[in-house]
């Protein structure tokens, strides 16, 4: 609950005599513990249940009871922690000043040597490793489902990479990007009966038209009001998704919406359906596999973009802007279109991805696009460390796949008692992991990132030489 | 006409609660410069815990007045409120600083999406009622048509205490050395440190301030909904910081001119135009302030510096 760190004064004493004070370690652990108390009433100590028109209080003072010693360990666990670590950093070891700076390859390169084709190699047997794992189609389902959303967030996340990673502008209304690509299809397929392989580019251009749009007002705002502005737009065509019924169906939703095709075969159980002319036995999973390929390379296609358009003078104004956006305009980069192009191809994969995620889910409703919806997708590009492809990759798949894996321990029942559902808890995880993370790492797993242009030689540079976010 | 007034009325109740809630955002904004987007979610925790405060009161301790009963539970709100703007702080904003300029609004997100979690965990997700605390209406004049313009206690107490506690928090921050540390940090931090001003102390305590403000809002929005729920942080929250953007963010007269503005806006354009798109106004101007007049009505022209 409280942040590791300690009063500098104590910290330096602790280093020279390597060892905690004590007396102050645990007043300073008492503190917290009494802090954690008076946040506890009357919000944890009384939970107030409906019972008719009245409200009635239910004390749970055991629940109090519990957690403030919890916070006092935790809080002394961290002094004992700081300040073995502040004794072992003045003491200096001997491979400091034999080490060369960038002789090592980084952690940042090791990962992409070889993390990368493995990365790939598992996402593209991951259905044919959980068919042996679990023995059979019907079986994996569960698994290639959660496949599939994954990947969905794989793709968002390196869709507004472009936009907060490489241009640096904080877009916290992406959602809206991804409610106007499944909208586009939904309405385009059930008024016009138009095909996915139709619907999937007219939304992503949709999207990126819309992109152009809401990126045009914003062009003069950076940091926060910027992100407040779009945080704006994205609600507004939530409520307008909401209250215009003509049109959307209201908070209701798009219901029956048209299944995917294999290019333009259907994966039905018919003569002319999918199974049949490949002579296979029917399996409504055939449907879900394809939806996973799908993704797949709808997530792939985004990054192979977005790694070449890095390398492009676009992509290069982008980190530009990101940097400095002062000297960015003096060197006579064109900001407006630059941000306007960053705006736009971020929105376009939204809108891809939103599309696809009609079609997978068969429906979509206002809900679906609400303003946490983007506060995940921007946590898991903060979490990845900012620009970095595989960095995002790892978030998504740690944040999405996190709190299903949390949902299957059976045992945390065992311990918290039957009523004990982790799902409820993984926003609260969610909120406070994003907390965590701003201070903890505030560059992402890989903060390290690689030039995308070099020049002669090739540096790592180092996260805490990059000032982002200043777009 | 009558309705014109009727509305008036409303929309001045609902403009102090906002403006209430704009002091925090503005306060922080002027010292930190940042957007502390969880402090919505504050003025949430505050209503729940005036509302648990309400019951115990009420029901357990059997106080009848409706004003002592508010009055305790003000100040209670108040003082736990604060902590929880002061224990926020204190983990998720100050080991940032000197950080990169997005990371406090990315841990704001977090602790904003962590509080009302964190409350709907605690205290369940369904909306929590209160009895009618104060139900009296007084009718101000008499329409033709035989609609009655009224005005309720409820109403008269939230402008009255806003106006009080407004004076008072005037006072702290113009005539106390409280007041001069704070807006010396504002204009300088540096500085100010320099000057032997413990500028971490300063800035809790605007985050201190600011909450116990929102505890202020988070009662009276109590006392005239009767109803609060885990998720009714978020669009008070951007409402108020509408507010703060308008008056001028920095300009403490201006946030409590901001709500004041929002809140007749909103009420007007429910009851002439259509109530269903009252957030969509809401949000686009927060948007047109934000990209037109950036500086707001009080605020000063921002210098971009390089």
């Amino acid at each position: 609950m409280n942040a590791p760190s300690i009063t500098t004064t104590s910290s330096d004493v602790s280093a020279t005599r390597g060892r905690i004070d004590w007396a102050a370690a645990l007043k300073d652990s008492a503190k917290a513990a009494l802090v954690m108390f008076g946040l506890s009433i009357p919000l944890l100590a009384y939970r107030t249940d409906q019972s008719g028109a009245d409200l009635l209080l239910d004390p749970r003072w055991d629940l109090v009871a519990i957690l403030c010693p919890i916070i006092f360990a935790l809080r002394l666990a961290i002094h004992a922690f700081t300040a073995t670590r502040a004794y072992r950093k003045a003491v200096p070891s001997p491979r400091q000043a034999t080490e060369v700076v960038h002789a090592e390859p980084s952690a940042f390169q090791k990962v992409s040597r070889f993390g990368i084709p493995f990365f790939l190699g598992v996402a593209l047997a991951f259905p044919f490793i959980v068919y042996v794992v679990q023995g059979g189609l019907n079986e994996s389902r569960y698994w290639i489902d959660l496949g599939i959303l994954i990947l969905t967030y794989v793709m968002l996340g390196w869709g507004l990479n472009i936009v907060v990673g490489l241009a640096g502008l904080l877009d916290l209304g992406y959602v809206a990007f991804y409610a106007v690509g499944a909208y586009s299809y939904a309405l385009l397929s059930t008024t016009f009966g138009w095909s996915f392989w139709i619907c999937l580019p007219l939304a992503g251009i949709l999207a990126a038209f819309w992109g152009i749009i809401l990126g045009f007002p914003v062009l003069r705002l950076r940091g926060d009001y910027l992100a407040i502005v779009t945080l704006a737009f994205g609600e507004i065509i939530r409520l307008v998704l909401i209250n215009w019924v003509e049109l959307t169906n209201g908070g209701a939703g798009i219901a029956s919406i048209p299944r995917a095709t294999f290019f333009g075969i259907p994966f039905n159980s018919d003569e002319d359906g999918f199974a049949a002319l490949f002579g296979l036995e029917y399996s409504p999973m055939h449907r879900i596999v394809f939806l996973y390929y799908l993704i797949l390379i709808l997530a792939l296609l985004t990054n192979f973009v977005t790694m070449r358009l890095r390398r492009l003078p676009v992509g290069r104004a982008w980190e530009a802007l990101r940097e400095d956006e002062i000297a960015c305009r003096s060197l006579g980069i064109n900001t407006r279109n630059t941000k306007l192009t960053a705006f736009s191809i971020g929105a376009m994969f939204g809108g891809f991805a939103g599309s696809f995620f009609a079609v997978r889910q068969g429906f979509i409703s206002p809900e679906s696009f609400n303003f946490l919806e983007s506060a995940i997708i921007l946590a898991i590009v903060v979490m990845g460390g900012m620009g970095s492809q595989i960095g995002v990759a790892i978030a998504a798949i740690v944040l999405v796949g996190g709190p299903e894996i949390l949902r299957n321990l059976t045992f945390l029942q065992a311990v918290f008692g039957e009523g004990f559902d982790p799902n409820e808890y993984r926003l609260l995880l969610f909120g406070a992991g994003m907390v965590a993370m701003m201070v903890w790492r505030p560059r992402g797993l890989i903060s390290e990132r690689q030039p995308s242009v070099i020049l002669k030689e090739r540096k790592a540079i180092s996260g805490s030489l990059v000032k982002e976010g200043h777009g | 006409m009558e309705i014109f007034v009727q509305q008036l009325i409303n929309g001045l109740t609902l403009g102090s609660i906002y403006g209430l809630i704009a002091i925090g955002y503005t306060m922080v904004f002027g010292i930190i410069g940042m957007v502390n987007f969880a402090h919505g979610d504050v003025f949430m925790v505050s209503a729940f815990i005036a509302l648990i405060f309400f019951v115990i009161l009420t029901t357990w301790l059997g106080i009848s007045s409706a004003l002592v009963a508010l009055l305790i539970v003000l100040v209670l709100a108040m003082a736990l409120t604060s902590l929880w703007g002061w224990t926020v702080e204190r983990i998720a904003y100050r080991p940032l600083r000197g950080s990169f300029r997005l990371a406090p609004l990315i841990s704001a997100i977090g602790v904003s999406i962590f509080l009302s979690n964190f409350v709907q965990v605690v205290q369940g997700a369904r909306n929590k009622p209160t009895p009618p605390m104060v139900g009296e209406v007084i009718v101000l004049f008499q329409g033709e048509s035989g609609y009655n313009v009224a005005i309720s206690y409820k109403q008269i107490i939230i402008m009255v205490f806003t106006a009080v506690l407004l004076s008072i928090f005037w006072y702290l921050v113009q005539k106390t050395s409280l007041g001069r540390a704070q807006r010396a940090c504002e204009q300088d931090r540096k500085m100010a440190s320099l000057l032997g001003i413990n500028v971490d102390r300063t800035i809790s305590l605007t985050f201190v301030i600011g909450a116990a403000l929102a505890a202020v809002a988070g009662t009276m929005y109590l006392l005239y909904y009767g109803v609060v729920s885990f998720s009714d942080g978020f669009v008070p929250g951007v409402k108020a910081f509408t507010a703060a953007v308008l008056g001028g963010i920095g300009s403490l007269p201006g946030a409590v001119l901001g709500g004041l503005i929002i809140g007749l806006i909103e009420t007007f354009w429910s009851a002439y135009f259509s109530i269903e798109y009252k957030d969509v106004a809401a949000f686009s101007i927060l948007a047109i302030v934000l990209i037109f007049m950036p500086s707001g009505i009080l605020g000063r022209p921002e210098v971009e510096k390089v």
